[in-house]
């Protein structure tokens, strides 16, 4: 049975659209740049849903007007890390939120496996199911 | 059949040929003659500049209408060199700069960014480029205003970092031309060493500002304004030697224009307030608003022998 082979990876906001273009990036930008939020770019090869934590490509950008800049970071990324899932997220440090108010894909590779649906045998004939990334069987920096 | 229909481009060239723009009408709706008229009544002397602050105006209104018609001679470059004495007005003109840019359209955001060597160079390697870019995101869509530019450049030192900022600046002057304007500010004679040490940034920056000392009569009408806005005044006697006291300072060392000026009537309130703590009794509305002469005349300035002091 095949389940979600080629299926594009949809994590974070406007995955299930076409991938934004340099303009609606940067008007997205520009949104979180409007409220003050603070964005930071992350690029990983392991899209595991339960991998939070992806690398941070440079810092956080905090004190911006303009997205102009962090389109430029964006792309320098992309040229760097080409085959990665590369996302933007927007950090809102207001006191009672502080977390990411934003976060979205910018950059994914060109052929996307998809994951497979791993079955465990437990005892007294219980099942537990848990997925695993294609991709993720080779060693890191080889994967896509 | 008829005749063809008209070729669409012939139109709009028919079109182009008969339409009129009014340059005013631009500047005016644009708020930059506000702009300009608020520079000429807020900042007293510095004519060269103001001349060249309107010119400058005039060719981003002209570049502007021309782009109306699909006239584009590419964005204009807009880097600027203001040089001058301290105190003379770079940093406030520099404001007003990014708003006139703003307004016009050449600029998306209209901030000032202000830095000096601190903010751009790194105390390790590795440490200057990433902080210089920070920077740099920091200002675009607006103006990056390099205080002291001459700074960056130390020639006594090869392995200096300032060299690598530097680079990144030139680089970024020219790729993002669209997206900040980049101002460097200094002392003239250090700025020219510089830009002849660093051919690059010369030839990067179309506009050279100078900005001329002020003349013993602006400088009293600096503090003049200066006063107005405090909510204190001179009587008549002060006047006249607080007009001694500028003709006297600005030829002492260490003189920076209005700047002095402020630091000048600063004092002058401090010797006011502990005059008036030292009367008996009430005093009234007129006393707290006035500066007197003996708060003038106690400066270090008329007693001669302050000739090093700084800030005397």
């Amino acid at each position: 049975m095949m389940t979600n082979r080629g299926a594009r990876l949809t994590q974070g906001q406007f995955s299930f659209l076409p991938d934004l273009t340099d303009e609606q990036i940067t008007a997205q930008l520009q949104y979180a740049l409007n409220r003050g939020w603070a964005i930071g770019i992350e690029y990983t090869d392991d899209p595991h849903p339960r991998n939070t934590y992806w690398e941070m490509y440079g810092n956080p950008m905090f004190d911006l007007r303009d997205p102009a800049g962090i389109l430029k970071e964006i792309n320098a990324c992309r040229r760097i890390f080409a085959r990665h899932y590369i996302r933007v997220t927007a950090f809102d440090s207001t006191r009672g939120w502080e977390t990411p108010r934003m976060s979205y894909l910018v950059n994914r590779p060109a052929n996307e496996p998809g994951f497979a649906l791993v079955r465990e045998e437990r005892d007294g004939r219980a099942v537990r199911y848990t997925i695993r990334s294609y991709a993720a069987d080779r060693p890191e920096g080889e994967r896509y | 059949m008829s005749t063809p229909p008209p070729q669409p481009e012939a139109n709009a060239a028919r079109e182009a040929a008969g339409r009129r723009v009014d340059l005013h009408a631009i500047l005016r709706d644009a708020q930059v003659t506000d702009a300009l008229d608020d520079l000429e009544r807020e900042l007293v002397g510095l004519a060269p500049v103001k001349t060249r602050l309107r010119e400058i105006a005039a060719l981003l209104a002209v570049e502007k209408a021309r782009g109306s018609f699909g006239l584009t001679a590419g964005a204009p470059s807009l880097h600027m060199s203001f040089t001058g004495n301290p105190g003379t007005g770079k940093t406030t003109v520099a404001l007003r700069m990014a708003q006139i840019l703003h307004r016009l359209g050449f600029v998306r955001k209209g901030h000032l960014v202000a830095v000096t060597r601190d903010d751009l160079v790194g105390q390790y390697i590795g440490h200057t480029a990433p902080k210089t870019k920070e920077v740099l995101k920091r200002a675009m869509g607006g103006v990056l205003f390099i205080d002291e530019a001459y700074y960056l450049y130390r020639p006594e030192n090869e392995r200096d970092y300032g060299q690598e900022a530097i680079e990144i600046l030139l680089q970024v002057m020219e790729s993002s031309r669209d997206d900040l304007v980049v101002i460097l500010a200094g002392y003239r004679d250090r700025m020219e060493t510089f830009y002849r040490s660093n051919p690059g940034f010369s030839s990067r920056i179309a506009h050279h500002l100078e900005f001329p000392d002020y003349s013993v009569a602006e400088l009293c009408t600096i503090a003049a304004g200066m006063l107005e806005r405090m909510h204190y005044r001179f009587d008549e006697p002060a006047q006249r030697a607080f007009e001694e006291y500028v003709a006297r300072r600005t030829l002492m060392p260490h003189f920076a224009n209005a700047r002095s000026i402020r630091n000048a009537l600063d004092r002058a309130r401090l010797r006011q307030a502990s005059r008036l703590c030292a009367l008996p009794g009430q005093i009234d509305e007129s006393a707290l608003l006035t500066i007197a002469e003996p708060d003038i005349r106690a400066s270090r300035v008329f007693s001669g022998t302050a000739m090093n002091v700084p800030g005397g």
